[in-house]
């Protein structure tokens, strides 16, 4: 048995930062666009809009049904060969596409949750009172909805940066490409990777520090 | 004025409501009366559209609807025209006691936002409540829900107010300041239709009391008349249920107004 090497760890350290802006420039463009198509696929659940409600249950079955790897593979060295144009898409699109559609498959399903879970009667009292659908969703619905699905969503996120390290499979040098690299140089493994699960980790609690306060500044009305 | 002709609602193959004409006076307090499930709430949910009605016409104001023909733009008139006060406050749950009774000023009535919340102001101290103005539902009693849901629906200066058993769902201790404050409004000639099991306000506050069964209008009369003289067999036995229920429940010497069960229920058992 060897010692670990801690001077490796603090050495590596700064060097894993430098790839941290493209891990999280992915996680957030994935939970950007997954939140804008989570919120288009949720409304058509809501409304039962004919048509296309089938077709959202079916997106929903195929992309919550399959690894998010497969999808990956599927969109980087699968579909490429199929349709000539996406020969030009590069890892960094391929992961973001696959996070977007994967992880907005899960979301629609809670923004639906939450959007059904605003109590009925409000939505009553804002159509007895005169509102119009739209005002009701934007004024009373939506808002109160957005409380109950930021736990479930922050979770999401939080499973979305993770996941980014999957890109490494496509060959991109993120977070955990880069670690990989490093490892095969210094034959240091368990310093290599150990440092790079306390980066996750801290991005993540920081993120569930963030969760909470907004949490707490959204449940203001609810307080007794 | 308000009529109703020939209104009809089914719910799949059961008629809730079985033509119910119906006309009230400017400043008219109704009060209807009748055993659960008979479309006393349908009847109040037709009128502010929160049901469809499948027949009948509806007179509101200028405002004259044929229920199978009415349109987008109708219905969103008919509803300014009705407020209604629901059995479980339905108070808006991100929204303070102001903001609740603002709201349809500044969203239908296209208040700006200092007229309306001055407004919203106004009816606090009517309701008692301005010291409330700040506080979200969640903190408030049953009682002080029920209020706002009043002064949400007085904000909307509509033709009628709507009450569906607006003290069902109270704890014995909020009833009294909620029926006070529709006494007050009846006292300001506000036209109310009232929905509830509150045989002592029916008693003392209404000018007319509604008997329903079986999705119809069974008699109507003022109330001194219904409850003494009524001429139908299922009045006379609703009122020996209720009245006797009431009186058992509060021993003999209680307040009329008070005593109904709280649960919500329709107070019709069988007394023992």
């Amino acid at each position: 048995m060897r010692e670990l090497d801690f001077g490796y760890m603090l050495e590596l350290f700064p060097i894993l930062l430098r790839y941290l802006p493209l891990t999280l420039e992915m996680a957030g463009a994935g939970m950007v666009l997954a939140l804008v198509l989570a919120c288009l696929l949720a409304v058509i659940r809501v409304l039962k809009l004919p048509g296309l409600n089938a077709l959202t249950l079916l997106f929903i079955s195929f992309f919550r049904g399959t690894p998010l790897l497969v999808q990956l593979f599927l969109f980087y060295y699968g579909l490429p060969q199929l349709l000539a144009f996406l020969t030009q898409i590069n890892g960094v699109t391929a992961t973001i596409m696959g996070l977007t559609l994967h992880f907005s498959a899960y979301m629609a399903e809670s923004i639906r949750a939450a959007i059904v879970g605003v109590d009925r009667s409000q939505t009553e009292a804002a159509l007895s009172i005169g509102m119009t659908n739209a005002q009701l969703m934007r004024r009373i619905v939506l808002p109160q909805a957005t409380r109950i699905a930021v736990p479930t969503l922050m979770n999401y996120f939080i499973d979305m940066i993770k996941a980014t390290s999957l890109a490494f499979t496509l060959g991109v040098t993120e977070l955990m490409g880069a670690t990989q690299k490093e490892a095969a140089g210094s034959f240091l493994y368990f310093e290599a990777f150990i440092t790079v699960a306390i980066l996750y980790w801290g991005i993540v609690e920081l993120l569930a520090w963030a969760q909470r306060r907004l949490e707490s500044r959204l449940g203001e009305a609810y307080r007794r | 004025m308000i009529e109703l002709e020939g209104l009809i609602k089914r719910f799949g193959d059961t008629t809730v409501l079985d033509g119910i004409d119906l006309e009230i006076q400017e400043g008219e307090i109704i009060v209807v009366i009748g055993p659960s499930g008979t479309g006393k709430s349908t009847l109040l949910r037709c009128m502010n559209f929160l049901e469809r009605p499948d027949a009948g016409r509806l007179r509101i104001g200028d405002l004259d609807l044929d229920v199978t023909r009415a349109r987008k733009a109708e219905i969103l008139a008919l509803r300014r025209r009705t407020a209604f006060v629901f059995q479980n406050y339905a108070l808006f749950a991100n929204k303070t006691a102001l903001e609740n009774i603002a709201e349809g000023l500044i969203v239908v009535n296209r208040w700006p936002r200092a007229k309306a919340h001055s407004r919203a102001h106004e009816i606090l101290e009517r309701i008692g409540l301005a010291e409330k103005a700040n506080a979200y539902p969640a903190s408030l009693s049953g009682g002080q829900q029920q209020r706002i849901g009043i002064g949400r629906a007085m904000a909307a200066q509509a033709d009628v107010i709507l009450f569906d058993e607006p003290t069902s769902s109270l704890d014995p201790e909020w009833v009294e300041e909620v029926l006070g404050l529709m006494k007050q409004l009846a006292r300001e000639r506000q036209t109310m239709l009232v929905v509830t099991h509150e045989m002592g306000f029916a008693r003392d506050v209404a000018d007319r009391v509604i008997f329903m069964d079986g999705g119809r209008i069974v008699e109507q009369d003022v109330p001194s008349r219904l409850f003494t003289q009524p001429r139908d067999e299922r009045t006379r036995d609703f009122l020996r249920k209720v009245l006797a229920n009431q009186a058992a429940s509060l021993g003999p010497e209680g307040s009329h107004s008070r005593g109904e069960p709280d649960n919500g229920q329709d107070s019709i058992k069988e007394t023992p």
